[in-house]
């Protein structure tokens, strides 16, 4: 170590005080662009608050719907904010049949709904991401393959891949277990019908950046192709994924209330949303509105507001928009 | 140009040979078609005769092969579920899903342009204004929801007070459930030729056809905008040509590429989510035929659903590109170095 000679300083300007990473993302350009923009600001708190209620369902809830010992059969199909003929007890959202709190259930039911649409976004991001990844650097016969199987793929609705997916892990798990893996059926159903839209866009990206100086420095120094992969490309490949995901978010919620709604996802012993739409349906015809409103409309505002948010993110990352 | 078409359909008959793996692996694979076929009382020899005659023991390809050759002659297996032909099955239920699909796509097609050009003329009007807002919220409506609140608003109704009067009316009573009453043509299945039959379409295809109505309605308006902005509208308008003319005749012929490609490939996904449509509404097509075999694991009528829809598909795209070339002369002069 040779002494650097004491540059004299000023102390010219009292140095910035050291933010913290919240405030350092409040400041840049995406934190700028989100202080501006009221749907974002609200959309991101709808989002947040309804993943907080999925997160303490069991603190918030004021009943445990799945413990039969709370239920009182005596208070089914209660009204609203009406008092119970029989008991005299009072539910903010009413109830269904069983005497169960409709609040409660959707509070359980968002629950199911955002793990199934986190886990399978995350599924699919990881998947996407790393085939994507490989198809672009490694090029030749890898790359055919994996984008040959992504077009095909892609020619068809992810419902209907998610549908078959579904169909086909029914078959092969025996009949006993079906009802106890079938959340984890659905994740990957739903999260196989997705990657393709990561795989695009990261080797998009990749194919861009691989040939840039600093990979190539990389490559000089020796260092490992994985380490290439996955150290110097993929965060500069990131940023586009955070919005696929976003709106992959809203997609995988909507698509796992559809699968359930349609009997072919969540099972009744761990009903989502869509579920509790399902069951809610059966009820229209006895004029009891609540069962089925409710849930329809958390689901909605739920799949509204990620919508928002990832159709914001995309104009905020977006340079040209600027 | 000939090269492209050759290459596409090169394309698309690989497309099929995969989707044909991958129903034969499920045949193949998921539950032993030995297992289902015989009972508990079983030999060896009878394992041994039935896989003999049923080609078990030949190698893979060679019975991918007969899967194929079988599949194309119309030979889709035998439902588990109901022990008749899945081919039979699928065409008494295909004109129901059909026409359900035709009146939906009609719906969208014609609705969405119309709105689209509205909204792109009258850009900054408040009527345009909400309707971009309403589009908004129908896109993140799914389409089983859609469903349900029609049946809601126009099957259950919903009883609204007249004004200056204690009565009120009532706007339910449409038929949610089925096809109502059908005429049969031998051959073909139609609602068609009644009023109940006609009654009982119109909700499942506007829950059908409201996605893709919204979709086609953002892409005029947005080419629409597009257009208006070229330089020969404004020459147009420069010489005096009324709005009609400009408006119609020169920038809506202009905006119809794209819109006739994204509608071809939207047939696609209304063929799709006609499933989703079909179990809300109970309609007797292929859909409901889909979800009921995945609840019971019917593996045939998976498979020859998932054969039939992949063609459809396949079919539509190669038309959908062909048509693009026809349309649109500038692709022709790229179509060689592409």
């Amino acid at each position: 170590m040779t002494d650097t000679p004491e540059t004299p300083v000023k102390p010219a300007a009292p140095a910035p005080r050291p933010m913290g990473r919240f405030a350092r993302a409040m400041d840049s350009d995406v934190g700028y662009a989100f202080r501006r923009s009221p749907v974002a600001i609200i959309s991101s708190a709808v989002t947040v608050i309804m993943v907080l209620a999925a997160i303490f369902a069991p603190l918030i809830a004021p009943h445990d719907p799945f413990n039969p010992a709370t239920l009182n059969l005596l208070n089914g199909l209660t009204a609203p904010g009406v008092p119970s003929a029989f008991t005299g007890d009072t539910f903010i959202l009413g109830t269904d049949d069983q005497g169960r709190d409709i609040f409660s259930t959707i509070l359980y039911g968002l629950r199911i709904s955002l793990f199934v649409g986190f886990a399978a976004v995350t599924f699919a991001l990881v998947l996407g991401v790393t085939l994507g990844l490989i198809a672009a650097y490694v090029g030749g016969w890898t790359e055919t393959i994996i984008m040959r199987i992504a077009d095909i793929q892609l020619t068809f609705p992810s419902i209907l891949v998610a549908m078959l997916i579904f169909g086909i892990a029914k078959g092969i798990t025996p009949i006993e277990y079906r009802d106890q893996v079938a959340i984890a059926v659905l994740i990957l159903a739903i999260g196989l019908s997705d990657w393709v839209q990561f795989a695009r866009v990261v080797r998009g990206a990749t194919l861009v950046e691989k040939n840039k100086e600093y990979v190539q420095a990389a490559r000089l120094i020796g260092r490992s192709s994985f380490v290439i992969m996955g150290r110097h490309i993929l965060p500069n490949v990131l940023s586009p994924v955070l919005v696929i995901a976003t709106i992959s978010l809203a997609l995988a919620i909507i698509a796992e209330a559809t699968l359930s709604f349609l009997g072919v996802g969540a099972p009744p012993t761990q009903p989502s949303l869509g579920t509790l739409i399902r069951i809610g349906q059966t009820f229209l015809f006895s004029g009891n509105w609540w069962i089925l409103v409710f849930p329809a409309a958390t689901l909605l505002v739920l799949a509204l507001s990620v919508n928002l948010l990832g159709d914001w993110l995309r104009d905020a990352l977006n340079p040209r928009l600027r | 140009m000939l090269s492209f078409i050759l290459r596409r359909i090169f394309q698309s008959v690989l497309v099929l040979l995969v989707v044909g793996l991958v129903a034969f692996a499920m045949f193949r694979f998921v539950g032993d078609p030995i297992d289902t076929m015989l009972g508990q009382e079983r030999t060896m020899e009878d394992i041994d005769r039935l896989r003999e005659v049923l080609g078990l023991n030949k190698p893979f390809f060679i019975q991918y092969w007969d899967f194929l050759v079988r599949a194309v002659q119309g030979d889709l297996g035998i439902s588990y579920r109901q022990g008749r032909p899945v081919a039979e099955i699928i065409v008494e239920r295909l004109p129901a899903t059909l026409e359900l699909a035709l009146v939906s796509g009609f719906i969208a097609l014609f609705a969405g342009i119309v709105l689209g050009i509205f909204t792109a003329i009258r850009r900054d009007g408040w009527a345009a204004n909400t309707i971009m807002t309403v589009s908004l919220i129908g896109v993140s409506l799914p389409t089983f929801l859609i469903g349900v609140l029609l049946i809601y608003g126009f099957g259950v109704g919903l009883e609204i007070p007249l004004p200056f009067t204690d009565a009120t009316i009532n706007t339910g009573g449409m038929p949610t459930f089925g096809r109502g009453d059908t005429v049969d043509l031998g051959w073909w299945t139609t609602g068609f030729l009644t009023t109940d039959g006609l009654r009982s379409i119109i909700l499942p295809a506007i829950t059908l056809g409201l996605y893709q109505m919204t979709l086609i309605m953002r892409l005029v308006r947005a080419e629409m905008l597009e257009v208006l902005r070229a330089d020969y509208i404004r020459f147009a308008r420069a010489r005096g040509l009324k709005d009609r003319a400009i408006n119609f005749r020169h920038a809506l012929k202009n905006t119809m590429v794209p819109v006739i490609t994204v509608t071809g490939l939207q047939l696609g996904s209304i063929i799709a989510f006609a499933i989703i449509t079909e179990t809300v509404f109970q309609w007797p097509g292929v859909g409901l035929l889909f979800i009921n075999a995945i609840q019971f694991v019917d593996i045939p009528v998976m498979a020859a659903y998932l054969m039939l829809i992949s063609v459809m598909f396949v079919c539509i795209n190669l038309i959908v590109d062909l048509l693009y070339v026809a349309i649109d002369p500038r692709l022709r002069v790229d179509g060689k170095t592409a």
